[in-house]
């Protein structure tokens, strides 16, 4: 399979991309890792007249952790995700994330940036970002803008950046050290989008649960942050009954569709398994 | 639409072509340079057959643009070998473990595992089969494909350790 036919930019300063992008307008479509968009190309689902590759832009390859606030350019992949030791140790979930998407080879020129910025529902970054409270950052030709994860998705593949706009980075505050964390994700084979995933974060003091965030990846239009079922763990002990109700909470949002990875009900229910490990996993691992 | 100059350096030889920028880097292995080692399989991202090394990562050739590889080094199965023919030692254990039948995956596998042994020397059949991962074999059920690539990596450790 063949793209449809393209002009080609490659520029090497973020300025200059901003630039070009405010230039070419609609039919311009920026090219991250590419791991999603060619694929899209190659089914003609996507024809853009120009490509501008963010490739040269070494500035947006920089992972900046500096105690708590964490910096990720919209251009590290998911390999150099899992590799950062010093992102690890601050925000686990990350690499946990990072090891579910795809393979090796996908992982090698799949970006973090392209991953949260294109708005497939079935991505996997977005929900880890909004469990994470996440900001993008967002740069046009009037400057830079920072919009939250949590209010960034809007349906499938829509999102609140400009086409001109590009996402340069991800800023994020680490939970406190000792938080516990979880992806769940599952999938029917390796390298597959999630039949339905969660995202737990949560905090633990004498046994009582004192913040609690969860978001769900692929059963909605878009990623969701479920604020219901995160508030029910919150003052509780993480028994059977606290741990149900967040699952009710999280499902009560869920409004998967029935495709190729199963019936509707079916992906409703494995949201809700997925709840379940994620919270049971996370709390296994406060410290 | 105008065609973009790239210049590489492909199994230790540079090369440089116009090329047109819609050119996936599997079709310019293939059809510009006569390098029909790395294979189309799925077309479509999932089956690892087009994998090459580019800039010491493998990368699925099918998925990436030859504009994007400008300037890098890449190799394909074609570059493997050893300068005089004889065959590297993964390539050996896939013949002496049977790690294929129909063979149609085999350059890609062979090519994710010459990456994977460099990055990893020493890998648990765990991680191997994750390192694999993204790379079908429809054939043999991978049970030969994971002995021949613990076989190689047992076989290099041992030569890099008669050599130091």
């Amino acid at each position: 399979m063949i793209p449809g036919a393209f002009d080609y930019h490659r520029p090497s300063s973020l300025a200059d991309a901003v630039k070009l992008m405010g230039s070419l307008g609609d039919d311009a479509t920026i090219l991250a890792g590419g791991q999603s968009l060619i694929p899209m190309m190659k089914l003609r689902l996507a024809a853009p007249e120009h490509l501008v590759d963010l490739g040269g832009l070494g500035e947006l390859r920089t992972i900046d952790v500096k105690g708590s606030a964490i910096t990720l350019g919209a251009m590290v992949t998911q390999t150099e995700i899992i590799a950062s030791e010093a992102l690890a140790a601050v925000v686990p979930i990350l690499r946990e994330t990072s090891t579910q998407i795809a393979d090796p080879q996908v992982r090698n020129c799949g970006t973090v940036g392209g991953n949260v910025a294109n708005g497939d529902p079935s991505n996997d970054m977005p929900a880890i970002m909004q469990a994470l409270d996440a900001t993008y950052v967002l740069y046009g030709p009037n400057g830079s803008r920072e919009v939250k994860a949590r209010e960034f998705y809007s349906g499938s593949y829509v999102t609140a950046r400009e086409p001109h706009e590009i996402l340069s980075a991800i800023r994020i505050t680490a939970p406190p050290a000792g938080h516990g964390y979880a992806y769940e994700k599952q999938k029917r084979k390796i390298g597959d989008y999630a039949t339905a995933a969660a995202a737990v974060i949560l905090t633990l003091s004498g046994g009582r649960c004192t913040a609690a965030s969860i978001a769900l990846t692929n059963v909605a239009e878009t990623a969701l942050f479920a604020r219901d079922a995160g508030a029910a763990l919150v003052g509780t002990g993480l028994d059977a009954a606290a741990i149900a109700k967040a699952v009710a909470a999280a499902k009560a949002i869920a409004s998967p569709s029935g495709d190729v990875r199963g019936p509707a009900d079916f992906r409703l229910q494995v949201a809700g398994v997925m709840v379940a490990r994620a919270i049971g996993k996370a709390r296994s691992r406060v410290r | 639409m105008s065609k973009q100059h790239v210049k590489m350096t492909v199994n230790g030889k540079k090369v440089e072509a116009l090329v047109e920028p819609r050119t996936l880097l599997i079709h310019f292995l293939r059809e510009d340079l006569s390098l029909t080692g790395p294979h189309i399989g799925c077309d479509t991202t999932h089956c690892g057959a087009c994998t090459v090394d580019l800039d010491g990562k493998s990368v699925k050739s099918c998925t990436v643009f030859a504009v994007q590889a400008d300037g890098s080094e890449i190799t394909t199965i074609e570059g493997i070998a050893h300068a005089d023919g004889t065959l590297h030692a993964i390539q050996e254990a896939f013949r002496q473990y049977h790690g294929l039948q129909c063979g149609f995956c085999t350059p890609g596998m062979i090519t994710r595992a010459y990456r994977l042994l460099q990055d990893n020397p020493n890998p648990t059949e765990a991680e191997i089969r994750y390192g694999i991962s993204g790379n079908l074999c429809r054939c043999t059920g991978y049970q030969n494909i994971v002995r021949a690539i613990q076989a190689a990596a047992q076989q290099l450790s041992a030569a890099k350790e008669a050599a130091e």
